[in-house]
């Protein structure tokens, strides 16, 4: 007998396969979210002498996927960030200070002071949209800076707080001299904070978030209760900047008043805009590379720095809507497209 | 008034915008399954009408109850849980999201698990699968992966409808379904309305007066922001009052 080769038919998806495929593609693993945490990995193995540097972009990365998780995913704009990040600094520096020397348990607490405090907020703003949260933001935020600055009995005011002694982690890992201790910490805790942010952003609260960005007004009238929506969002964000904040008090023992400062909420934005808005990996991305970039330009000559952020930050808005992360997914494409051609 | 019977009455509700009465003591009765036409001229109040009992607008006077409950005073979004949903004339849609996306959102919402933040909703099949029904039912099933912006207007008009039914409501508000859509398809989106579930009640206006008189089992005609007649097609086909002011002399029915 002759085998007869049947050609196996190709596979046929069908719509509904489609529709359960789009919840799976939206939650996957990209490589350039891999690729980030590997690359973050290994910079601490092969540059010992630049551990500060690596955690303190861990750390500014942690504070704009906070932003990210508020403009990129909800759509809320805002220019105060730098509130929840001080809020979470101060509030840790202050622990110690006080006494209560436990890192984690402090972390803890300051993402819960940070939390209530965005909680208050949104509160005040949730009736408004627009220009309206973007100005008050802003004044919430310069309100705070100066509250601090004035308030020397309790923020060292332009001095800022040193003298943060925080004990070892789990009693057993010292602070070092070398920031070694320092770098893996902050590591393990954006890491963990990062699956956190990507389980919210894959939940159904997580749709609910883009559904608000999309267009707020349909929102109410297919049943989702805007306010209280706001208020989580508000919360959770504020707490992720809060624990951002508290690194940076704990690792560099002091907590100084740019903690606050305006120019610390625009970072976020532009590290957002640069990175990618609504992907999360694209704070990271863009925080990294502001802070690398800034590192290396103002060696050359510090007094252009602000003359090349204003420039990228033009042709990105222009020609890159989608920043770095957006630009990568059009080359994989691209190059999948060309393959398939060959 | 008995307003129990019925899936939605409402009671000399009015809306005045400053010195401006757009809605004057609008006493209105929708009984369940109904599929009732509101019609009248351009600025006769009859989006106002929508937006006072959707919620989106608030009364200046009179009541509103779903089911016998009254729900004035209820926000949109509470009137949605309820059982009252309502579409927009101007697509008012998520654009990049695609329509399993905007319909899940909207089915894990009245399953009660919108607020969480921890569920997946990759795993969270049935609330997929529900919402690909939804989209199935509306013609949609083919389109469930493409983002809205990228969809054909008409295509974009029934995903408006398909929204508001994922809320599994009592009472369906349309408003204009079909507006801007070229005629051949505008038939195929009302003949979608006419086979909704008989325990909706619909409430739908509509321009096209050959589609209300083929659709709507009843009819009200609006005019400067009052009633001016109810009742069957053949009624209001026969009224000489709403003949001379809203249908010409011309119209053959």
């Amino acid at each position: 007998m002759t085998a007869i080769e049947i050609p196996a038919p190709a596979p046929v998806v069908t719509p509904q396969e489609r529709a359960h495929k789009v919840f799976a593609f939206t939650s996957r693993w990209r490589w350039e979210e891999i690729a980030f945490w590997v690359v973050a990995a290994l910079s601490i193995l092969i540059f010992p002498t630049h551990l500060v540097l690596i955690a303190q972009v861990l750390i500014t990365g942690l504070f704009a996927l906070s932003f990210d998780l508020l403009v990129g995913y909800a759509g809320i704009p805002s220019l105060g960030h730098a509130a929840f990040f001080g809020i979470g600094a101060y509030t840790a520096g202050l622990l110690a200070r006080a006494g209560w020397t436990e890192p984690i348990s402090g972390l803890l607490i300051a993402a819960l002071v940070a939390g209530i405090a965005g909680f208050a907020l949104s509160v005040v703003v949730s009736r408004l949209t627009g220009i309206g949260l973007i100005m008050i933001t802003l004044g919430v935020g310069l309100l705070l800076y100066e509250a601090a600055h004035s308030a020397r009995g309790i923020t060292g005011g332009d001095d800022g707080l040193s003298g943060i002694n925080i004990a070892p982690i789990f009693g057993h890992f010292q602070f070092d001299f070398y920031g070694k201790t320092a770098v893996v910490y902050t590591y393990v805790v954006v890491f963990l904070l990062y699956l956190l942010a990507r389980r919210i952003v894959n939940s159904p609260f997580g749709l609910e978030m883009k559904g608000i960005r999309e267009n707020v007004r349909r929102v109410p009238a297919i049943g989702i209760p805007l306010r209280k929506r706001y208020m989580v969002v508000f919360t959770v964000s504020a707490a992720f900047a809060g624990v951002a904040g508290a690194l940076l008090g704990q690792i560099t023992q002091t907590v100084a008043l740019s903690a606050l400062s305006f120019d610390r909420s625009a970072a976020a934005l532009i590290m957002v805009m640069i990175g990618g808005m609504g992907t999360l990996i694209g704070a990271l991305v863009g925080a990294a590379a502001y802070m690398v970039a800034q590192d290396r330009l103002s060696d050359l000559n510090p007094v252009y720095w602000n003359f090349w952020v204003g420039l990228l930050l033009v042709l990105f808005v222009l020609f890159a809507r989608g920043g770095l992360i957006g630009g990568v997914d059009r080359l994989i494409v691209w190059i999948r497209s060309k393959r398939k051609k060959s | 008034m008995n307003v129990n019977g019925d899936a939605l009455t409402t009671a000399g509700l009015c809306k005045n915008f400053g010195a401006l009465s757009v809605v004057i003591d609008v006493n209105f009765v929708l009984p369940h399954g109904c599929r009732h036409a509101l019609i009248g001229p351009n600025g006769s109040g009859k989006t106002t009408l929508i937006n006072l009992i959707g919620g989106a607008l608030t009364p200046t006077a009179g009541k509103m109850y779903l089911e016998g409950e009254d729900i004035t005073h209820l926000t949109a979004d509470q009137r949605v849980s309820r059982g009252l949903a309502r579409t927009f004339q101007i697509n008012t849609l998520f654009p990049r999201l695609t329509p399993i996306e905007a319909v899940t959102m909207v089915v894990a919402q009245r399953r009660g698990i919108g607020a969480s933040l921890w569920r997946s909703l990759k795993r969270s099949s049935d609330t997929i699968d529900e919402a690909y029904e939804i989209l199935t039912q509306l013609h949609l099933a083919d389109d469930c992966d493409r983002p809205t912006a990228q969809l054909a207007y008409g295509r974009q008009r029934l995903l408006e409808i398909a929204l508001a039914l994922a809320a599994r409501p009592k009472v369906l508000l349309l408003d204009e379904p079909a507006a801007g859509v070229p005629q051949q398809q505008s038939g195929e989106i009302l003949s979608v309305i006419s086979d909704l579930p008989d325990d909706i009640a619909v409430l739908f206006i509509e321009h096209d007066i050959d589609l209300v008189f083929r659709f709507a089992e009843r009819i009200t005609v609006l005019v400067a922001g009052r009633i001016l007649c109810e009742g069957t097609p053949a009624e209001i086909a026969a009224d000489p009052e709403v003949r001379r002011i809203y249908l010409g002399d011309e119209v053959h029915v």
